[in-house]
C-alpha cells in the first residue's frame, strides 16, 4: 500500500461516515463494559433496526470516553460543520435506548448530560488519546480515517531511519513506563548495535494497582501502538516485535490481535510493509499477571519461556536482550506518542510540556475526587489543577490531604505542594515518582502509615524472591510497619525501619526492591508526625485504632 | 589479546575483557564475600553480598556479574558496604532456621563463615522460624528446606554440569522454595541421576548426605571449574 492508497482509503471511510446525520458512539472499553455497555449497544442496535433508521443513524463501538466512573457512556453526535453538536451522556441504561434515539429530535435528558466544557475535558490535551473514543478499535479503516499509519508509510517511502530517530531525539520524549529514560537515547543504542536480528518489545504488563492507562489506549486505539512499534523497528533496524500484555486484559488482547491481523492483511504490518523492503512481524505474548514481569529483564525472560525473574543489568536489553539480541523495550504510552511525533515533528512535541519533560502524560485519576477516569494533560500541569479542576475537587467538602503517584514505587505528596507543576524532576524532588500514571487522591481519612503498609504488602507479595534484600527485607519492613500501625512499636523499630529501607533500596537487584521503600520514605518525610502519633498509640486519621487485626503473616 | 587496566581497592590490576570484577579480584588475592556465585557456574547476582562501589555507577554493582572495563575504579570494602553485607546476612539468618549448633554443617557452612568474617554477631529482627519440611525421600541425600538460602547453586550445577535439571525454584517472594522435578519427592525424581553434585555445591546444611557425622560433612566444590575446564568451556 502506498501513501496515496492509504489516503484514499481514509477518504472513503470519512465520506461513508459523513452520510450519517446522527452518530452514536458507545464506549465498550473494560470499565463501561463492566457497567453494562454491551447490553446497551445491543438495545440501541435493535431499536435502530426496528425503526429502520440505519441509513441515517450510525451506531459505533468505541474505546474509552474518559469519565470512566460515570459509565456506561455514550457520545451522541449530530450534523457536520457549523451545525455539528456533541452530547456526552452518562449512566445510560439499555431500557433507555428508544428515548435516547428520540433525543436527537427532542433533546437529551439534562440530568444525564455531561457538560463538555467541564475542566475535566477542557484542560486535557490529547495526543496519545486523540482518537480514543472516536474510532471503532475493531475497524482498521476507522483508525486509518483518523490518520493511522500515515506517518509510517511516509517514513518508509520518504525518510531514512536516521531521520526518524532524529525526530524522536528532537521531541525530548521520555519513557512513560516509569523511569523517564530518554527514548531517543535508547533507540540510538539499539540502532547502533550490530546484529543480524533485533527486536522491538512493547511493555503492556501494567501491574501498578489502580493503573489502567495502557489498557485504555490498547482497547481504544491499538493501531497507534502498533504504528509506534513499526516506526521504532524501522528506526532501530528490527524486523520482529512482541507486545507483552498481562493475561487479565482480555479485551485489549482481543483488540490487539484483531488489529495486527487487519494491518497484516492490508500490508501495513508483516512482510514488505507499504510495498517497501521493510518487514515487521508482531506477536502478542501474555504475561500471567506477576507485577515483576513488567520489569524489562524479567519480561524478556518470560517471553523466552523462562521463569519471570529479573537479572542484573548491565548488560542492558539494548545490548543483549531477547534471545541475546539487541532489544528495544518501550512502554505502551511511549510508543503511542511516536506516530504523532513523526507526523508533526519533534519540535512541535517539544513545544508542549516543561523544560525537561515534554509532551503529555496520561493519568488514571482515582480516589477521593469527584471525577475519576483517564485524563491526558500536558506535562507541567499542576497537581492542584489535576485534583481541583480536572478532578472537580474532593466530594462532600472534605479536605484533600495528599496524592499518591507512582504506585508501589512512588510516594505521597502532601497538599501543600500542589502548586508544583507535574514533571519527572519535580515529582522525584518531592520524594515520589511520575511512575506509569496512577494518581490516587487522598483525604483526611487516609492514614499514611496504613498506606505505606499497604504498598509494602504489595511489594512483599510481588517480590520474585530471587535476591535476599527484597525477598526478606520487604517481609521485615512490612512487619515493622504493622507493628507501628498497631501501636506496639518503639523508637528502636523506627530506627530499624529506616535502616532496612536504606538497605533494601540500595542492595536489591531490580527496580521492584529498589523502589519498594519509597512509599515508606516519602510518608516518613512528609508525615513524620503521623508515625510519631502511632508510637503514642494514636492514629490521626482514625484508621488504625482500635487496633486493626494484625494481617496474616505470609505463607 | 587486549588487556584492561583497572583499579581495585587502590591497587592497579590487569584484566582480560569479559572477566568479572570478582574473578579479577580473586586473581589478585582481593577477597570479596560471595554466597550465590560459584566458580564454574553461571552467575545470577542474587545474594547481593558481593556488591561493590564502582566509580561513576549510580548503584552498587555485584562483583560476580559485572564485567570489567578499561579504567574502572572499584572499591570492595567500605563502612557502608560492610553495613549492608551484615544487614543482608541478618535477613538470611532471620528468614528460615539457621541454628548452627544443631546443624549437620556446623563448622563447614558458608553462611556461618560469612557471618564470622563479616562480623554479623546478632540479628535484630525476629527469627521467622517457618517450620518447613525436610525431604528425606532420597536414598543417599536429603534436603532440609529450613537451612536453604535459595542461592540456586544446586539448580545451576544440576542443569549446567550434570545436565539433569532436577532442581528448580517454585513459588515466589518469601514463599519461594527449591523443588525437584514437578515438586515431587526427591526420591521419586525420574531425572535425578544420584550424582550428588548439588549436595557438594550447597553452601549450607540444606543439602546433605545421609548418615554422615557433623565432622564429615565437608563439601567439595573444586570439581565444578575443573569439569568446565576439561570440557573446554570454562567461564
Ligand atoms: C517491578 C517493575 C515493574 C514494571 N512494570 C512496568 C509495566 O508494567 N509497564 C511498563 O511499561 N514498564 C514497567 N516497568 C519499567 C520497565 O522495566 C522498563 O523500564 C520500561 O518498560 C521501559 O519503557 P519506557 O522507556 O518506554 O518507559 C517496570 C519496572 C519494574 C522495576
Ligand atoms: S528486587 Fe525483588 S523482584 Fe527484583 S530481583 Fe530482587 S527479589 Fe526479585
Ligand atoms: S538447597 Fe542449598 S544449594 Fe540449593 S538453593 Fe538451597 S542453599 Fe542453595
Ligand atoms: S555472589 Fe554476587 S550476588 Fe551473590
Amino acid at each position: 500500500m502506498t501513501p496515496e492508497e492509504l489516503r484514499s482509503r481514509a477518504e472513503r471511510r470519512r465520506l461513508e461516515e459523513s452520510r450519517f446525520s446522527e452518530r452514536l458512539r458507545v464506549c465498550t472499553a473494560t470499565s463501561c463494559a463492566s457497567l453494562g455497555s454491551g447490553a446497551l449497544f445491543d438495545a440501541l442496535s435493535a431499536e435502530i433496526h426496528r425503526r429502520g433508521t440505519g441509513d441515517r443513524c450510525e451506531l459505533k463501538r468505541v474505546g474509552c470516553l474518559g469519565l470512566c466512573a460515570a459509565g456506561p457512556l455514550v457520545m451522541a453526535e449530530q450534523g457536520t460543520g457549523s451545525t455539528h453538536t456533541e452530547s456526552l451522556l452518562r449512566e445510560v441504561r439499555p431500557e433507555q435506548a428508544a428515548s435516547l434515539l428520540d433525543g436527537f429530535r427532542d433533546g437529551f435528558p439534562a440530568e444525564q448530560s455531561v457538560p463538555l466544557d467541564l475542566p475535566f475535558f477542557r484542560k486535557q490535551r490529547r495526543i496519545v488519546s486523540e482518537a480514543c473514543g472516536r474510532i471503532d478499535p475493531d475497524r482498521i479503516d476507522d483508525a486509518v480515517a483518523a490518520g493511522a499509519y500515515r506517518a509510517l508509510l511516509e517514513a518508509l517511502h520518504e525518510r531514512t531511519p536516521a531521520d526518524v530517530l532524529a525526530e524522536i531525539d528532537r521531541s525530548g520524549l521520555r519513557g512513560r513506563g516509569g523511569a523517564g529514560y530518554p527514548t531517543g537515547l535508547k533507540w540510538h543504542t539499539v540502532a547502533k548495535a550490530e546484529a543480524s536480528q533485533k527486536f522491538v518489545v512493547c511493555n503492556a504488563d501494567e501491574g501498578d494497582p489502580g493503573a489502567y492507562m495502557d489498557r485504555s489506549v490498547l482497547e481504544s486505539d491499538p493501531h497507534r501502538v502498533l504504528e509506534g512499534m513499526a516506526l521504532a523497528a524501522y528506526a532501530v533496524g528490527a524486523s520482529e516485535g512482541f507486545v507483552y500484555v498481562r493475561a487479565e486484559y482480555l479485551l485489549a488482547i482481543e483488540r490487539l490481535r484483531q488489529a495486527i491481523g487487519q494491518a497484516n492483511q492490508i500490508g501495513l504490518l508483516g512482510s514488505a510493509v507499504g510495498g517497501t523492503a521493510f518487514h515487521f512481524h508482531v506477536e502478542v505474548r501474555l504475561g500471567a499477571g506477576a507485577y515483576v514481569c513488567g520489569e524489562e529483564t524479567a519480561l524478556l525472560a518470560s517471553i523466552e519461556g523462562g521463569r519471570g525473574t529479573p537479572r542484573p543489568r548491565p548488560p542492558y536489553p539494548a545490548a543483549a536482550g531477547l534471545f541475546g539480541a539487541p532489544t528495544l523495550i518501550n512502554n505502551v504510552e511511549t510508543l503511542a506518542n511516536v506516530p504523532a511525533i513523526v507526523a508533526r515533528g519533534g519540535d512541535w512535541f517539544a513545544s508542549i510540556g516543561t523544560e525537561k519533560s515534554k509532551g503529555t502524560k496520561i493519568f488514571a485519576l482515582a480516589g477521593k475526587v469527584a471525577h475519576t477516569g483517564v485524563i491526558e494533560v500536558p506535562m507541567g500541569t499542576t497537581l492542584h489543577e489535576i485534583v481541583f479542576e480536572l478532578g472537580g475537587g474532593i466530594p462532600d467538602g472534605a479536605r484533600c490531604k495528599a496524592v499518591q503517584t507512582g504506585g508501589p514505587s512512588g510516594g505521597c505528596i502532601p497538599a501543600r505542594f500542589f502548586e508544583t507543576p507535574v514533571d519527572y524532576e519535580n515529582l522525584a524532588g518531592l520524594g515520589s515518582i511520575m511512575g506509569s500514571g496512577g494518581l490516587i487522591v487522598m483525604d483526611e481519612q487516609t492514614c499514611m502509615v496504613d498506606i505505606a503498609r499497604f504498598f509494602m504488602a504489595f511489594c512483599r507479595d510481588e517480590s520474585c524472591g530471587k535476591c535476599v534484600p527484597c525477598r526478606v527485607g520487604t517481609v521485615e519492613l512490612h512487619q515493622l510497619l504493622d507493628t507501628i500501625a498497631n501501636g506496639r512499636a518503639g523508637t528502636r523499630d523506627m530506627e530499624l525501619l529506616e535502616e532496612f529501607c536504606d538497605l533494601v533500596r540500595h542492595t536489591s537487584l531490580c527496580g521492584l526492591g529498589q523502589s519498594a521503600p519509597n512509599p515508606v520514605l516519602s510518608t516518613l518525610r512528609h508525615f513524620p508526625e503521623e508515625y510519631r502519633a502511632h508510637l503514642r498509640g494514636q492514629c490521626p486519621a482514625g484508621v488504625c485504632f482500635p487496633a486493626s487485626p494484625a494481617e496474616e503473616p505470609p505463607r | 589479546m587486549s588487556v584492561y587496566t583497572l583499579e581495585i581497592d587502590g591497587r592497579e590490576v590487569g584484566a582480560r575483557p569479559g572477566e568479572t570484577i570478582l574473578a579479577v579480584a580473586r586473581e589478585h588475592q582481593i577477597e570479596i564475600p560471595t554466597l550465590c556465585s560459584l566458580e564454574g557456574l553461571s552467575t545470577v547476582g542474587a545474594c547481593r553480598l558481593c556488591l561493590t562501589e564502582v566509580e561513576g555507577a549510580s548503584r552498587l554493582l555485584p562483583a560476580c556479574t559485572t564485567a570489567v572495563a578499561e579504567g574502572m575504579r572499584v572499591r570492595t570494602q567500605s563502612e557502608r558496604i560492610a553495613r549492608y553485607r551484615r544487614g543482608i546476612l541478618e535477613l538470611l539468618f532471620a528468614e528460615r532456621n539457621h541454628q548452627c549448633a544443631v546443624c549437620v554443617s556446623n563448622g563447614h557452612c558458608d553462611l556461618q563463615a560469612l557471618a564470622t568474617s563479616l562480623g554479623m554477631d546478632h540479628v535484630r529482627v525476629p527469627y521467622r522460624d517457618p517450620l518447613l519440611s525436610v525431604d528425606a525421600s532420597h536414598e543417599r541425600f536429603a534436603l532440609d528446606h529450613n537451612r536453604c538460602v535459595l542461592c540456586t547453586r544446586c539448580v545451576r550445577v544440576c542443569d549446567e554440569i550434570e545436565g539433569a535439571h532436577t532442581w528448580d525454584v517454585a513459588g515466589r517472594g518469601i514463599g519461594s522454595w527449591i523443588v525437584s522435578d514437578l515438586a515431587d519427592p526427591w526420591g521419586e525424581s525420574s531425572s535425578c541421576t544420584g550424582c550428588g553434585k548439588c549436595v557438594q555445591v550447597c553452601p549450607t546444611g540444606a543439602l546433605f548426605e545421609k548418615g554422615k557425622a557433623i565432622g564429615e560433612m565437608t563439601k567439595r566444590t573444586a570439581f565444578v571449574p575443573m569439569l568446565q575446564h576439561m570440557r573446554g568451556r570454562r567461564r
